[in-house]
């Protein structure tokens, strides 16, 4: 057992995830036999080996820095579920 | 009416013998009457009126002028709402179009509808998607069978002939599964060969746009129309698309094919061992040479996926907080309550699950042991693919390590269901390119894949194979 309750619900907070006690329960069981799994690649030696971040076998080409004006913000905004004049809205977080 | 191929219905319609507006309305019909299988999740007849009249009078030139595609619901569409198969994107509508789906609207196809998928592209068999199951076509007598996942809808949709090609994702196996599971032809080309912009990201550093279609033709005109470099896509590759499918050729004299013994694995039915030995054989008769080859770290590539694709989700994921799109919980108390209900309210049970094991192996203490490690492990497994390539063409396995399986059959344990990517993970992080195609059947009657994997940017070499493996079942 790798998890328990507590570190459960401490990684849910982390994520920003809100979960019930039997979702918690249900995902301690789930998650301690995935990382109980996973637990294999200890076999494997890897000193020194570079971790792989960036798979991209060809040079990577950059691009210039300029500016750009692709989406209007009366667009964007006609996502959000709650905007006001012009902003996003969200709920009050200063008293 | 029943259309073969892109190549054959474009003839039919530079001959004048159809118009774009028949094909529209013969697609149309077909997708009405095979609503039961739930492929799509958005379909509109309006939309695809509009897209007629746009197209209908642009040159012939174009190449995919009139021919219908799919969309995977990954891929953000102008015109259409976009959802990632999840409720927390259920009224989503891009500002944007996707690079793929533009060069695809660039020459003249016509979009039939977004597909399903699992939720965020995590899954193996479409059965974590908010809009419910995808059902395999090749399902008989009440045993409704799995598609394969995670672009289930996009593989189903050309295997059920509702459209002549689809565009997929692939991470960990989401486009080749689905090909084989559905009986169709599906690549993943070389990561970095098609841009990721606009595609909902998953893990970014595996993330790849695909293709399926009806053969491997049709998937080399396709893929030859979405690659290119995109400077929005800082991984995409600025590298000379050749014209696979002008260049296609079935002459296999002198080429090396390397068969892995890693790849010989136990719970493998003799069935998909003797269509691997069949495809075998029938490459050594096309005048290739078989060479037994070892990629020794193949057994850690499904831990060390599990570990990176989830690491990079938990942070790729973290843009769903209900504030700028989306959905958003209602009445919070507070804006940290918000964030908490509408993620919770708004990801199924799977995507919750990876995301909180990707934020357990990137969180202070563990990263070390867990994140760093798989990075380590990927690098010996991309290795072992480089060092076999030195005296190689290409590889061949089988695709999945079963069947279409029944949709009944329980599915709660998610390391069983992982298992289903066993042959697709390595090169996922490899970053190499696979196709796989239908080779023969079990005796149920239903499709097995066989899989062909490349060198990088080498996705000549396996059209080339799979045209000619292809001609064993014209």
């Amino acid at each position: 057992m790798k998890l328990d309750t507590n570190t459960i619900n401490k990684i849910a907070k982390l994520a920003r995830i809100k979960l019930s006690e039997e979702e918690a329960e249900d995902l301690l069981k789930d998650m301690n036999s995935i990382l109980d799994w996973v637990e294999q690649l200890n076999e494997v030696n890897t000193d020194s080996i570079e971790p792989l971040a960036n798979i991209s076998s060809s040079i990577l080409p950059q691009r210039k820095d300029e500016s750009s004006d692709v989406n209007s913000s009366d667009e964007i905004l006609q996502n959000s579920p709650d905007k006001l004049e012009g902003y996003f809205a969200v709920p009050k977080v200063v008293e | 009416m029943e259309f073969k191929s892109i190549s054959q219905l474009k003839s039919l319609l530079d001959e004048n013998k159809i118009s774009v507006k028949e094909i529209a309305e013969t697609y149309i019909k077909k997708i009405n009457e095979n609503k039961d299988l739930n492929i799509f999740i958005y379909f509109n007849e309006d939309k695809i009126h509009d897209q007629v009249k746009e197209t209908e009078n642009l040159s012939n030139d174009n190449v995919l002028k009139g021919i219908p595609i799919a969309v995977k619901d990954l891929f953000c569409t102008k015109n259409m709402p976009t959802t990632a198969a999840s409720k927390i994107l259920e009224n989503f509508k891009p500002t944007y179009e996707s690079f793929v789906t533009q060069k695809l609207i660039d020459q003249g196809s016509i979009f039939v509808g977004k597909t399903n998928l699992d939720e965020f592209a995590m899954g193996s068999a479409t059965n974590t998607s908010f809009f419910g199951n995808t059902i395999n076509p090749l399902s008989k007598n009440n045993n409704p069978l799995a598609p394969g996942g995670s672009s289930g809808g996009s593989a189903a949709a050309v295997a059920a002939d509702l459209c002549l090609g689809a565009t997929g994702t692939d991470t960990g196996g989401s486009i080749r599964q689905p090909a084989s599971f559905c009986g169709v032809v599906g690549i993943k080309p070389t990561y970095g060969l098609c841009s990721r912009w606009g595609i909902a990201a998953f893990a970014s550093s595996l993330d790849q746009a695909g293709v399926f279609s009806k053969n491997v033709t049709d998937s080399s005109i396709l893929l030859e129309v979405i690659a290119g470099h995109d400077q929005r896509d800082s991984t995409s590759s600025n590298v000379k698309i050749p014209s696979f499918s002008k260049n296609l050729n079935s002459d296999l004299r002198g080429k090396v094919i390397g068969i892995p013994k890693e790849y010989t694995v136990d719970g493998i039915s003799d069935e998909i061992n003797q269509v691997w030995e069949d495809a075998i054989k029938s490459l050594e008769k096309k005048g290739a040479k078989i060479k037994h080859i070892s990629l020794p770290h193949t057994k850690y590539a499904l831990p060390t996926y599990y570990i990176i694709a989830p690491a990079e989700a938990s942070s790729n994921l973290a843009r769903y907080d209900g504030v700028k799109y989306g959905y958003r919980a209602e009445n919070p108390k507070s804006l940290d309550e918000m964030y908490e209900l509408t993620r919770s309210e708004g990801f199924g049970k799977e995507v919750k699950r990876r995301i909180l094991i990707g934020t357990y192996v990137l969180s202070a203490g563990y990263y070390d042991a867990y994140y760093l490690k798989a990075q380590k492990v990927r690098k010996l497994i991309a290795n072992d693919f480089i060092e076999v390539f030195s005296d190689c063409d290409f590889i061949l396995t089988p695709t999945a390590p079963s069947a279409a399986f029944s949709l009944n059959e329980k599915q709660d344990d998610p390391i069983k269901m992982y298992l289903n990517d066993v042959f697709t993970v390595p090169a996922s992080l490899a970053g190499i390119p696979g196709i796989s195609i239908p080779y023969g059947h079990d005796k149920e009657g239903l499709p097995l894949g066989i899989q062909l994997l490349g060198k990088h940017y080498n996705e000549q070499e396996i059209f080339n194979a799979a045209f000619a493996l292809e001609k064993d079942y014209e």
